[in-house]
């Protein structure tokens, strides 16, 4: 177990963080403000990383590529939004649950429709490719520092976003006290729109970064939003600062447990046995986390007590 | 879309001719979902055969199990008792198939397996009605240990999912690899960032890197691969090198050699005839999983010439002969009704824009299972 194998590790832990953060800074600001558990982050997710992968394809441009990403996942946010989560914001949680389920379906055949059932090509731009050395003689893939990069910079100006500008304040003010804004004047409607577009937007960002290297398809979505729940109950539901602390835990455990733990159980046992039941704890790690978390503090490590 | 409407328009078609047709035949696959690309090519290999033979007096009644196990369950018990099919045919996945066919084969209806070939069924689970047309599902694997073994590695690193076929093909691929294991790592189901793995391959001092991750999780793996700077040969099953996904990985799969028992470029009078009119028809290359539902309902098809399912015995004689010209070439069934094939070594190339592959060698020569001595029959 060397030292460089166990820094690539931890880089690698931070870059799947990051990229869980911008997932989970959506879901945890669009429940935090309106109350909605949106199970269809996911398809956002998804509809970013295709309309990345069909720009790019067509005009061979990564960043016009990132551009749609972000246009594509807003406006679909957006109209969802107003046709469909509009009408939800009153409903119990489960009435919730239930139509943002049926619009993961609704999405992923639309998808399917448009697009057809075989995974879609997008790649590093050249700019991006290939390893880089580290200082203490590390290679590393020089895209994955840039999306660690990327991810530190979103959280910087999300916090500048929502601490210093006015739309910040109508957002923290929505979280606290949905009423009393409106009651101020504030177009409480068009501020519901515009977080829920937002929320979208990262995570079609996420998706279109992710994508490229990973497979873009039908259903990709729906495993990372399983990931990004468990961190935005990590870090406190409706937290920006939790979920970005939630997101980085996840990502360091979920990727250290992995190398670790059937190292660890090598020690005990035969390698074969090992590497099975090592795979198969380390997979468990993230959710032993949450119970830890939860057991010492019931709302999350930043989550409002009230 | 208007391909859809031409299928569904033909279904429909194959159902209003329902008296008089004589033999049914029930397709359970995977048409909707993350699977879905496996099973469409299926029936489309399938209802080409189907659609050349020109009989009519076959109805198929074509159905998505959505790749979950109850929804299939359910598909199958219509299909034998409200359709009373005489065949059944199309699953994909290995739990879906471990749930459907035991049950299906003992109530009397004859399966033919176009993918899922599960070591249960191989084994002591093998039964006279159950024939699979694809390959047991280690055999792959073997191969690819073999063909490492040709190419001098001596130190192999080997990762699969962690479910119970990535354990079968790392078993497979032991099985015939003779040089050391480097590591050994079973990854999640469904996992898509490697990036730990790689740094594992980079560390380990491999001279050869084996994975099975079928579907998006190769494509996942390979990219990532290639950008890592690690420049370790892999090989691999073809599942992760079809010709669906190939587009979707690009230059990141370029030269690596992966194992199957059929290739586009297999030359034979009946697989450049498939391969042709599959592309004329369907507007794109065919894959693996396109050639064994095209052999599927060729085996089918030739069995039906000399015998009628009412009758089981001389049926069951007419499937086992397996007298048709498979796409691969030759093509005999074991004693427990799996294949006993070719299994080749290919090198992905590009042609044009197009990803595809290219045959090497052959890797295992007419090569059976390790299964087929458990099956008493």
């Amino acid at each position: 177990m060397s030292f460089i194998l166990v820094a690539e590790q931890i880089l690698n832990g931070l870059q799947f963080g990051v990229m869980l953060f911008l997932m989970a800074a959506g879901l945890t600001l669009i429940f935090g403000v309106m109350g909605l558990i949106n199970l269809a982050h996911g398809s956002l997710y998804m509809v970013g990383a295709f309309a990345a992968a069909a720009v790019a394809g067509a005009t061979g441009s990564f960043l016009l590529g990132l551009v749609a990403a972000l246009t594509a996942a807003a406006v679909a946010g957006a109209i969802i939004e107003v046709a469909v989560i509009r009408r939800l914001y009153k409903a119990d949680h489960l009435d919730q649950v239930l139509a943002t389920f049926a619009l993961i379906l609704i999405f992923s055949e639309g998808t399917r429709w448009a697009f057809g059932s075989f995974p879609l090509f997008l790649d590093i731009p050249d700019w991006l490719s290939g390893p880089v050395s580290l200082p203490g003689g590390i290679q590393y893939p020089l895209y994955r520092l840039a999306l660690i990069g990327a991810g530190l910079a979103v959280a910087a100006g999300l916090w500048l976003l929502i601490e210093r500008t006015r739309i910040g304040i109508q957002i923290r003010a929505g979280e606290n006290d949905r009423e009393m804004i409106a009651a101020l004047g504030v177009d409480i409607s068009r501020l519901y729109t515009l977080v829920f577009a937002l929320g979208a937007a990262l995570a079609g960002l996420a998706g279109a970064l992710v994508g490229a290297i990973q497979s873009v398809q039908v259903g990709m979505g729906e495993p990372v939003l399983i990931l990004a729940f468990v961190v935005i109950v990590i870090g406190g539901i409706g937290s920006i600062k939790g979920a970005f602390v939630g997101a980085l835990l996840v990502g360091l455990t979920d990727t250290l447990g992995g190398i670790f733990l059937p190292e660890l159980l090598k020690l005990v046992t035969d390698p074969s046995t090992a590497s099975t039941v090592g795979a198969s704890v380390a997979s468990m790690a993230i959710y032993i986390l949450m119970s830890i978390v939860l057991i010492l503090r019931p709302t999350g490590l930043f989550g409002s007590t009230a | 879309m208007l391909k859809t409407l031409l299928t569904a328009t033909t279904a429909l078609a194959l159902c209003a001719g329902a008296a008089a047709a004589e033999i049914k035949v029930g397709m359970i696959t995977t048409l909707s979902g993350g699977g879905a690309g496996l099973g469409i090519d299926v029936r489309d290999g399938f209802m080409l055969a189907m659609e050349q033979s020109g009989r009519d007096d076959i109805e198929v009644v074509i159905e998505d199990d959505q790749r979950k196990p109850d929804i299939a369950v359910q598909l199958a018990d219509e299909m034998i008792q409200s359709e009373r099919v005489d065949v059944l045919t199309g699953i994909i996945w290995s739990n879906l198939a471990m749930a459907v066919i035991p049950s299906a084969v003992n109530q009397g209806v004859i399966y033919l397996s176009p993918n899922a070939g599960p070591s249960a069924l191989a084994g002591a689970g093998c039964h006279e009605n159950y024939f699979n047309v694809a390959w047991q599902n280690d055999n792959l694997h073997e191969a690819a240990g073999a063909y490492a073994n040709s190419a001098g590695y001596t130190n192999s690193f080997v990762l699969a999912p962690n479910y119970p076929a990535g354990q079968d093909a790392l078993s497979g691929y032991k099985r015939f690899f003779e040089g050391e294991l480097a590591g050994e790592l079973y990854t999640q189901l469904g996992q898509t960032d490697y990036a730990a793995e790689i740094a594992q391959i980079r560390a380990s001092g491999a001279d050869s890197v084996f994975f099975f991750l079928p579907g998006g999780m190769g494509i996942s793996f390979l990219k990532q691969y290639a950008d890592s700077g690690v420049d370790i040969p892999v090989i691999g099953p073809a599942f992760s090198f079809d010709q669906g996904i190939l587009q979707a990985v690009g230059d990141a799969a370029l030269g690596v050699v992966n194992t199957s028992q059929w290739s586009k470029d297999l030359d034979n009078p009946a697989n450049n005839a498939f391969v042709e009119s599959f592309q004329a028809e369907y507007g794109r290359l065919p894959s693996l999983y396109a050639s064994q539902g095209f052999d599927t309902a060729n085996l089918l098809l030739s069995a039906l010439e000399s015998a009628d399912p009412s009758d089981a015995d001389a049926f069951r004689a007419a499937l086992r002969a397996a007298d048709f010209e498979s796409t691969r070439g030759d093509f005999e069934f074991g004693p427990n009704n799996h294949p006993i094939q070719d299994i080749y070594a290919r090198e992905v190339i590009q042609e044009g824009d197009v990803y595809t592959n290219k045959v090497l060698e052959v890797a295992l020569e007419d090569h059976a299972d390790a299964y087929a001595s458990e099956c008493n029959m």
